[in-house]
């Protein structure tokens, strides 16, 4: 989190316009952030909305199990460790591209990616267990809405590493140019965003679902 | 996979005489098209000029073009409906005929025409107001129209291939769920509205940013003409609510899809919360139409009373207090849910207030006409014709924000009169003003007088003579969407007159489209660019207007900037920032926004038949169209002086 | 000639205006009809709001018409022209004060009777509870007090506060009796609340207002409202001569089918209780309070 607000800091995103002349003649990368933190902005009420979906139907459990039984408190704080994590590393990747270092922030985007993608693997195989219990998205309601929210946030990490991947090959093609660095900064800001959405659906889904 | 979708019988939708004529009809005009383009050699043309383009006033224009042909499905369904309601007990449709009917209706009229209008006035009039060469993202600008025609194309197609949707344009579970609505149609209007929604959300997107970071220099936001403050407050509004329909409709196709259970009736699942989720997204989707029409107004009534804007800090302040009051209202939908005496007085509270602003527009409307010199031109025809009926429109709308009276009118006709009132004779009326008063900006011509002016009448006329009927049988107790009613309700009368009404709209818009086709081959060339005497930027440049807009940047020093600037040509003083020319920087077209939004519709059309291989061959496209642009580092190229000097050149301008 | 099209086709509305209201009579006006307290407040309510915007829409009109013939564009119209004259903050308060005084207006009347009707309507009488259940396409009436059901049409007594509960065993619906009040919806999984009240003998049009299909159009009922003793007659009538409606009876009842009157002397204890607690009523607690009865 600290990170983003480190490069944010760089980035102002709302000046507002009537200042620069002849804005045209170069493409702007403010622009780009501004218009991915708007993009972010949509994709939250879209989150906010899973969330107040979860919220009305968590306790409609008809004839399957509670939130309780189902939850593994090893599993998701593992997955909780890994993208936490890789916040921080791809906050180090972003770290390094300022600084102009295109190793580290090859490097830093591999590790993020790792984790991403242990992430992922976790997740899909608490998917997967529970499914093989017979526990499925047609069982109840609130197990329709836990594979809806956890399953949308899992789809957009899984995004983000199709993505990380594309970026980490340009990085590597191109060193750190003006567009490659405006994009490794993007696709930072929409890991930390993901990892921000992951905090919430930890207290909200899992750590109220084990407590209560 | 369901058998059902293996027969043939099932698939191509069969047995009746209107689905025939639909299905030759449209077989026809496919070859009549493919025909044409063959001969005259246009196919190459239609792709490096259209397909492919990314430039805001091309594609602006498809916008329009597809409204219009929209308006028209709209409107025949409209027609139908109104036949068959023409007299009691009437046979010419059945209740599954009618019901598609209406529903497609509904959803085509605000998410096919509406929509589709708002973003056309948009993409052509904001860039060149605010004084930018194209809008902030252009590449995401084509995406944003392909997906909606697209999404529009998955829709119209469910006409004969499958069946329509029927669960009304609302589509309230449970019984829009698989138990009670089985066939494809539902899978249909899931999936368009969901790849045109996506659409939607990049145009938020993109002209929130294009107008908060592609202002030319001087223009500060208090400067902006009216138009952009309300496509602002609409992007503001598209932002926020469309994820909300977007998640709502998601959920109901994980139930129809994958047999989840979050508006089921058994296994827990819970209607109200659809409900609740698309009127958080429908109310303001009405104000996500009308704030644009009411930038029109504002421009239009200002330039054809050759008077400033009255009240503009009134005005600006009303807009976003609608737009940002819009988002606490939508329980009023709803009323007779019974959420209890607490919630319901709250959303009449939040619903009236949103009146305060509304009527303080039209007040300043009229100010602005008072001590003016009004021209009654065919698009100010549409303001005045606009005036006192958004007033009763708006007036019957805060009678039904009263929440105990509500109960009475909810789902009656009274209701449709109001809401038809507000939607045809706001956001159809400002369209159609808007469309009247750019057109010499996209096309260089003039929309001929005689045909318009025929147009509106009828238009207006029949608009009262349709509609004023409806609010007294909702007195009378007829409700909506019933497909037949009995005769001694003395329903009868008022129903023959609504359908007259309706007709004569119906030639009001011939005479409109007479109009247009009657002008591409006689209308009259705008060769100076400001055909009205206009106050704005955009009426700067030459019609239609160069592809990179402005050979050089203006340099705002007022609010209607363009009326100040012809002040001081004429007393001698040289507007700023007439230096020399440099080169323009522009995006290139690209074919791929064309590509991916098809690659969304074969995904879509997969999933409304449950064929999964075609869905994820679609979406494999739709990856790979990503990752494409992603790769992509050449997107732009430099227009050099000597072209854009012979541009200029070619209307006569240095 | 374009300017006499125009007012021929001006002349259209009062024409139209003067056939419809030829063709129809007052008492079709259900809404302005009312036969009961409930459906009077509402009515009331309605007519105050049309005068208050009445207040405003009026003169809207007349305002426009005036500025558009004063300040047209003809040649040698005197009428003051001002191009730069757009700020008066004496005329803008104005505008905003009037809609506001209108709808301070409005909504305190809004408020007092949305409390209002939240409460039997005339505490005098005994009140009398119907459980009404909507199916496709069809009406269902219970009445749990004299034991006996109905299908399509229901008997209440008058001057009783009539308490209907209402809930759906099919896509959600609303149920609608314009001359005695306003609608409420009837959805699966939950137990809604609706005092209505008649105070004179009649039969009143009753029908489903929100869309469930394609028998929608024939879900008409009619609400037959008599004296007590009446009533009561016509209760202890059916118990007598109709048959029971049993637990098969109910899941054919279920299916979808447009039919006429029924009458049925029992239904099975319960049966509504159930319904409601499967589709989802076991998780709201606001079902549960109203269907014990409690306020």
């Amino acid at each position: 989190m600290s990170v983003t607000q480190e490069a944010l800091s760089n980035h102002p995103p709302s000046h507002v316009g009537g200042e620069h002349v002849e804005h045209a003649d170069h493409p702007d990368p403010n622009l780009w952030i501004f218009g991915f933190w708007i993009f972010l902005a949509s994709d939250l009420i879209l989150f906010a909305s899973l969330f107040a979906t979860y919220a009305v139907l968590h306790t409609h459990i008809a004839n399957g199990p509670s939130a309780r039984q189902i939850f593994d408190v090893t599993g998701f704080t593992a997955e909780t460790l890994f993208l936490l994590t890789s916040s921080f590393t791809c906050g180090l990747a972003t770290w390094s591209m300022r600084r102009g270092q295109r190793g580290w922030v090859a490097g830093w985007l591999v590790v993020t990616l790792i984790l991403g993608l242990l992430f992922i693997g976790f997740e899909v195989d608490e998917f997967a267990t529970n499914s093989m219990k017979g526990y499925g998205m047609s069982t109840s309601a609130f197990l329709s809405a836990f594979y809806t929210l956890v399953g949308t946030h899992g789809c957009h990490v899984s995004l983000g590493i199709c993505w990380m991947i594309a970026i980490l090959i340009q990085v590597l093609r191109l060193g750190i140019t003006e567009v490659t660095a405006r994009k490794v900064f993007v696709v930072g800001l929409y890991w930390h965003f993901l990892d921000v959405v992951w905090v919430f659906i930890f207290t909200v889904v899992y750590l109220t679902g084990v407590m209560g | 996979m369901p058998d059902d979708t293996l027969n043939v019988s099932h698939f191509l939708v069969t047995g009746d005489p209107l689905i025939y004529g639909a299905d030759v009809s449209i077989v026809v005009v496919s070859i009549a098209i493919v025909a044409v383009l063959t001969y005259y050699r246009k196919w190459g043309w239609l792709w490096r000029e259209w397909l492919t383009t990314v430039d805001h006033k091309k594609i602006g224009i498809m916008y329009m073009i597809a409204a219009l042909l929209m308006l028209f499905r709209g409107g025949v369904d409209a027609l139908l409906m109104r036949m068959q309601l023409a007299f009691p007990n009437t046979r010419f449709l059945e209740a599954e005929h009618y019901n598609q009917i209406f529903t497609t209706h509904g959803t085509i009229m605000i998410l096919f025409m509406a929509m589709p209008f708002i973003f056309a006035m948009m993409n052509i009039a904001v860039p060149l107001m605010i004084g930018a060469r194209d809008v902030a993202f252009p590449y995401l600008n084509a995406i944003s129209f392909w997906m909606f025609f697209f999404g529009a194309m998955l829709f119209n197609l469910s006409f004969v291939i499958g069946g329509s949707p029927d669960a009304g344009w609302t589509s309230y579970p449970p019984l829009a769920e698989s138990d009670f609505n089985l066939g494809p149609g539902e899978n249909y209007y899931l999936l368009a509205l969901q790849i045109s929604g996506i659409g939607s959300i990049a145009t938020g997107i993109n002209f929130f940013v294009t107008i908060l970071k592609m202002r030319a220099p001087g223009m500060t936001l208090m400067r902006m003409p009216l138009f952009c403050w309300a496509i602002l407050a609409t992007s503001i509004l598209i932002i926020f609510v469309f994820p909300v329909l977007t998640v709502a409709l998601a959920l109901l196709l994980i139930d129809r899809i994958a047999g989840a259970h979050f508006f089921t009736m058994l296994g827990g699942g819970n209607p109200m919360m659809y409900i609740n989720m698309f009127w958080i997204w429908g109310h303001p989707e009405v104000y996500i139409v009308i704030l644009p029409a009411f930038g029109i107004f504002s421009e239009v009534v200002a330039t054809f009373s050759g008077k400033r804007i009255f009240g503009y800090a009134s005005m600006v302040a009303s807009l976003m207090a609608i737009a940002v009051i819009s988002y606490f209202t939508w329980v009023h939908h709803f009323f007779t849910m019974g959420a209890g005496p607490g919630v319901n007085s709250f959303f009449a509270l939040s619903t009236m207030i949103i009146a305060i602003p509304t009527g303080v527009k039209i007040f300043n409307w009229l100010a602005t006409m008072y001590n003016g010199r009004v021209r009654v031109t065919v698009p100010m025809k549409w303001a005045l014709g606009f005036i006192p009926n958004f007033a009763v429109g708006g007036a019957t709308g805060v009678m039904l924000s009263v929440a105990p009276a509500d109960y009475q009118y909810h789902n009656s006709y009274f209701l449709i009169a109001h809401f038809h009132q507000t939607l045809i004779g706001g956001v159809v009326f400002g369209m159609l003003a808007g469309m009247y008063y750019w057109w010499p900006k996209m096309f260089g011509f003039v929309l001929e007088e005689r045909y318009a002016n025929w147009g509106f009448w009828w238009f207006n006329i029949g608009f009262y003579v349709c509609f004023i009927p409806q609010y007294l049988l909702g007195f009378m107790g007829m409700t909506r969407r019933i497909y037949t009613y009995p005769t001694g309700m003395g329903w009868s009368t008022l129903n023959l007159i609504s359908t007259i009404g309706a007709f004569m709209m119906g030639l009001g818009f011939l005479f409109i489209a007479a109009g247009i086709v009657y002008s591409i081959f006689y209308g009259e060339r705008d060769t100076t660019g400001d055909p009205w005497n206009g106050r704005t930027l955009e009426w700067s440049v030459p019609s239609p207007a160069p592809h990179y807009n402005f050979a050089r940047i203006p340099v705002v020093t007022s609010r209607d900037a363009w009326w100040t600037m012809k002040k001081e040509r004429k007393q001698g003083v040289l507007p700023p920032g007439e230096d020399e020319i440099r080169p323009i920087h522009m995006p290139k077209n690209s074919g791929r926004p064309f590509i991916l939004s098809l690659s969304f519709f074969v995904a879509g059309f997969g999933l409304v038949f449950h064929w999964y291989i075609l869905t994820v061959i679609g979406f494999s496209a739709v990856a790979a169209c990503l990752l494409l642009r992603s790769f992509d580092y050449d997107t732009d190229y430099y227009i050099p002086v000597d072209e854009i000097k012979k541009t200029e050149a070619s209307y006569g301008r240095s | 000639m374009k300017y006499k099209a125009a007012r021929w086709l001006r002349m259209l509305p009062v024409g139209a205006a003067c056939l419809l209201l030829s063709g129809c009579t007052r008492e079709q006006f259900l809404v302005f009809n009312p036969a009961g307290p409930v459906g009077r407040i509402e009515m009331h309510l309605i007519i105050l709001s049309m005068v208050l915007i009445g207040i405003v829409v009026v003169p809207v009109m007349l305002i426009l018409w005036y500025i558009v013939h004063r300040f047209r564009d003809r040649p040698n119209n005197r009428a003051p022209y001002r191009p730069e004259w757009s700020e008066n903050r004496t005329l803008e308060i104005i505008w905003w004060g009037i809609p506001i005084i209108i709808i301070g207006i409005l909504a305190v009347n809004t408020v007092h009777d949305t409390f209002r009707l939240t409460r039997p309507p005339e505490p005098t009488g005994k009140p009398l509870t119907i459980h009404v259940t909507s199916l496709d396409w069809k009406w269902l009436f219970e009445y749990p007090d004299q034991k006996i059901a109905t299908v399509n049409y229901c008997y209440i007594p008058t001057g009783r506060p009539i308490q209907f509960v209402l809930t759906a065993d099919a896509p959600m619906n609303s149920f609608w009796v314009p001359q005695l009040g306003g609608q409420e919806y009837t959805m699966p999984g939950m137990a809604m609340r609706l005092w209505l009240e008649a105070d004179k003998p009649g039969t009143y049009f009753g029908s489903g207002a929100n869309f469930t299909g394609r028998g929608y159009a024939h879900m008409k009922f009619d609400v037959i409202a008599t004296s007590d003793p009446e009533f009561s007659q016509w209760a202890a009538k059916v118990r007598q001569t109709a048959p029971a409606l049993t637990r098969s009876g109910y899941t054919q009842l279920v299916k979808q089918s447009v039919v006429g009157r029924m009458s049925f002397s029992s239904f099975p204890p319960g049966l509504f209780q159930e319904t409601i607690m499967r589709e989802g009523g076991m998780y709201m607690k606001h079902d549960i309070s109203v269907l014990d009865n409690k306020a």
